[in-house]
């Protein structure tokens, strides 16, 4: 092998590598926003909402998480099109994300609420609590302390899968590291240090949920341990 | 109506074979790699643990589509640009999956009690005897659902071997949408496509899931 | 003087197993009701009923003027009345024993942070577990969880507390911190309907003592009565230990 790297077009292309990257994390920001509220209500739907709720958002999740997000993100980029919506490949990318990410997030927090034992809520009502407050307060926060862990890694994943969206040519990381090594027909070299930012990304990701997860969960903070 | 012909159905049929193909190449590889990786994380001898963390935090950390430009190109530099996108595609995914597989496997091998290592110990058995005779059968058994599961991820990931040309069920619908330019019918049709590949597993591995919680109550 | 807490021929059935079959009892003000039998006797379903967590089939139930048998019963209106504590503890995981007993006061009764808190530790206090404030549940022992769990209770001033075996889950040599707090709250004149195996507890405090067997009252009397019980039914369970 004669292959000597080359990362010399770095110095042109760094503020180029930077804005994909920044464009990545704000991508992954609001999906992740928007889709936690989105899963997190169909996941109460989910549970105790009537019959006709359970069985659409129940297709819903099914629907999602048994087909490519590659595929999503064609339907929905296409869907608005033909609707006759111009809509801009970030927004298109947002969207199909925050529809994948609802899915995955409501089965996740389906689980939290379902570990929350019936003695709970007993207790709750027992101190004279409504409803709304029992709900709010004695199931949801810690059911969603419970599942933080896993929602945290469903979170990066998505951070890493918003790289699909690259194919509806939304300009984050991946899509600028394909016209980047078209440009310096450096492709190897290109990807190298695409793949460095995303891990670097991901570690970014983990820290920033690491930290939240420090501020909002104030037993966490003391205990170190998850309930 | 109907925007396809027959040809072009039968086009993207083809296509899920190739699916179905790449990822049992992809299931395969990544077993076998993953399992030796899940090995090393749970070795005595810290670099090797330290190797495998280290392989996982890296594929984990990195989008399977970099992966697959990765080796896609990688593979072209080393000299070997005849070879069909097959071979990238597979060792990419075979790569990726390996990670995930020695996470989910680890968890496995690791949730059999310490007193089952120690008593396998204590008979005389070797480490290959104690592995595989006394923890595998019992963290089998546990690690059935999930890996099941994430054939599931497996089938829906192959969907981005599209990206560097391999004409996989994705790709084959882009290829019909190109001739045709009816974009929402012919990927309904490949989500269908897709979907009937991944709800049975699902389901299965759901199932799976359930009886082992039973089982262990 | 009018009861706290009266059942008229109450009955209650799990699909086609009856669990109580006529029970009827008083409660006085300021008495302490002690409820005893054997597993399955129907005392926790008995005193499940009066709180309204299960519904009856038929009977009259009344509790500081709440009809527990009408449909258009108040629940949240009883539930400021009546308090009650569970055999497991139920204090919510993720909040602070301050935070466990704040929650209700401030989302029924709407007090400020400021009095919520000040409630806390005054009824912390009166369980002498003023120094758990910032504690979690899981760093507490049975007997200190239990006791947050009365002082929860507590801090919505009920008219009533109900206890349901709540130290059937501790530990011998914890029991007695839980009991000296129950204790404590009869002697300031709270109205109390306790099940428990407690028996020496019951014959000291309790200044009623009510035997259910196989779904029915067999026998009630003082305190005194376990000393001569009439029933065979009584005699035997007495005998047994329990």
């Amino acid at each position: 092998m004669s292959y000597t790297f080359d990362f010399s077009f770095l110095w042109t292309y760094w503020p180029q590598f930077l804005a994909g990257a920044w464009l990545t994390l704000q991508l992954s920001a609001i999906s992740t926003v928007f889709g936690c509220i989105l899963g997190t209500l169909c996941a109460i739907g989910r549970a105790d909402g009537p019959r006709w709720l359970k069985w659409v958002i129940a297709s819903y999740v099914e629907i999602i998480r048994n087909t490519p997000f590659l595929i999503q993100i064609f339907l929905i980029y296409f869907g608005f099109a033909m609707a006759g919506l111009k809509v801009s490949a970030n927004f298109a990318a947002v969207a199909a994300l925050v529809i994948n990410i609802g899915a995955y997030t409501c089965e996740i927090v389906r689980a939290g609420l379902q570990s929350i034992h019936r003695s709970q809520v007993e207790a709750a009502t027992c101190l004279g609590l409504s409803q709304v407050q029992t709900y709010w307060h004695v199931i949801v926060r810690p059911a969603i302390e419970r599942v933080y862990p896993a929602l945290t890694s469903q979170y990066v994943l998505l951070m890493l899968a918003s790289s699909i969206t690259s194919q509806i040519s939304a300009e984050e990381l991946t899509a600028i590291a394909n016209r980047i090594q078209s440009e310096t027909f450096r492709a190897l070299e290109t990807y190298i240090v695409a793949g460095v930012i995303y891990i670097l990304l991901s570690f970014i990701v983990r820290a920033a949920f690491f930290l939240f997860g420090q501020l909002i969960f104030p037993r966490r903070r003391k205990l170190g341990t998850t309930i | 109506m109907m925007p396809l012909n027959l040809a072009q159905f039968e086009y993207l049929a083809h296509g899920a074979l190739w699916t179905v193909g790449l990822s049992l190449i992809a299931f395969v590889g990544g077993s076998v790699l993953g399992f030796i990786v899940a090995l090393g994380r749970i070795s005595t001898n810290r670099l090797i643990r330290l190797a495998a963390a280290t392989w996982i935090q890296i594929i984990q950390g990195t989008p399977l589509l970099v992966l697959l430009f990765l080796l896609y190109f990688g593979i072209a530099i080393l000299g070997f640009d005849k070879l069909p996108a097959i071979i990238s595609a597979g060792a990419a995914l075979t790569v990726y999956s390996s990670a995930f597989l020695a996470e989910i496997w680890r968890g496995c091998l690791q949730s059999v009690p310490k007193t089952q290592w120690e008593a396998a110990d204590c008979l005389g058995l070797n480490r290959f005897q104690r592995m595989f005779q006394v923890i595998l059968p019992q963290a089998l058994k546990i690690a059935t659902p999930p890996t099941v599961g994430f054939l599931v991820q497996i089938i829906k990931n192959t969907s981005l071997a599209s990206v560097i040309g391999f004409i996989e069920l994705a790709q084959a619908g882009k290829v019909v949408n190109n001739a045709i330019f009816e974009p929402l019918p012919i990927f309904l049709i490949v989500a269908c496509f897709y979907f009937a590949m991944c709800f049975p597993l699902s389901m299965w591995s759901r199932s799976l899931e359930r009886k082992l919680h039973v089982g262990s109550r | 003087m009018s009861a706290v807490v009266s059942l008229r021929d109450v009955h209650k059935s799990f699909g086609a197993v009856e669990v109580l079959k006529g029970v009827t009892f008083d409660v006085g003000p300021g008495e302490v009701t002690a409820v005893i039998g054997a597993s399955g006797s129907g005392k926790s379903t008995a005193l499940r009923c009066v709180n309204a967590l299960e519904t009856i089939n038929s009977g009259e139930i009344t509790v500081c003027g709440h009809k527990i048998h009408d449909p258009a019963l108040d629940r949240r209106a009883l539930r400021r009345d009546v308090g009650i504590v569970f055999q497991s503890y139920n204090l919510f995981p993720h909040l602070t024993v301050e935070q466990n007993i704040m929650l209700a006061p401030r989302s029924v009764k709407k007090l400020s942070k400021s009095d919520a808190r000040a409630l806390a530790h005054e009824v912390l206090e009166k369980v002498g577990l003023a120094d758990k404030a910032e504690s979690y549940p899981e760093q507490l022992s049975g007997g200190q969880a239990q006791r947050v769990a009365i002082a929860r209770s507590l801090a919505m001033k009920p008219k009533l507390m109900l206890f349901d075996e709540v130290t059937s889950a501790l530990d011998p040599q914890l029991t007695g911190e839980v009991l000296r707090v129950m204790e404590d709250l009869a002697r300031g004149g709270m109205s109390m309907v306790l099940v428990t195996h407690e028996m020496a507890f019951a014959r000291r405090v309790a200044n009623k003592v009510v035997f259910m067997h196989k779904g029915k009252v067999q026998e009630e009397g003082p305190g005194a009565m376990l000393e001569n019980p009439q029933s065979q039914e009584l005699r035997a369970f007495l005998s047994n230990g329990l």
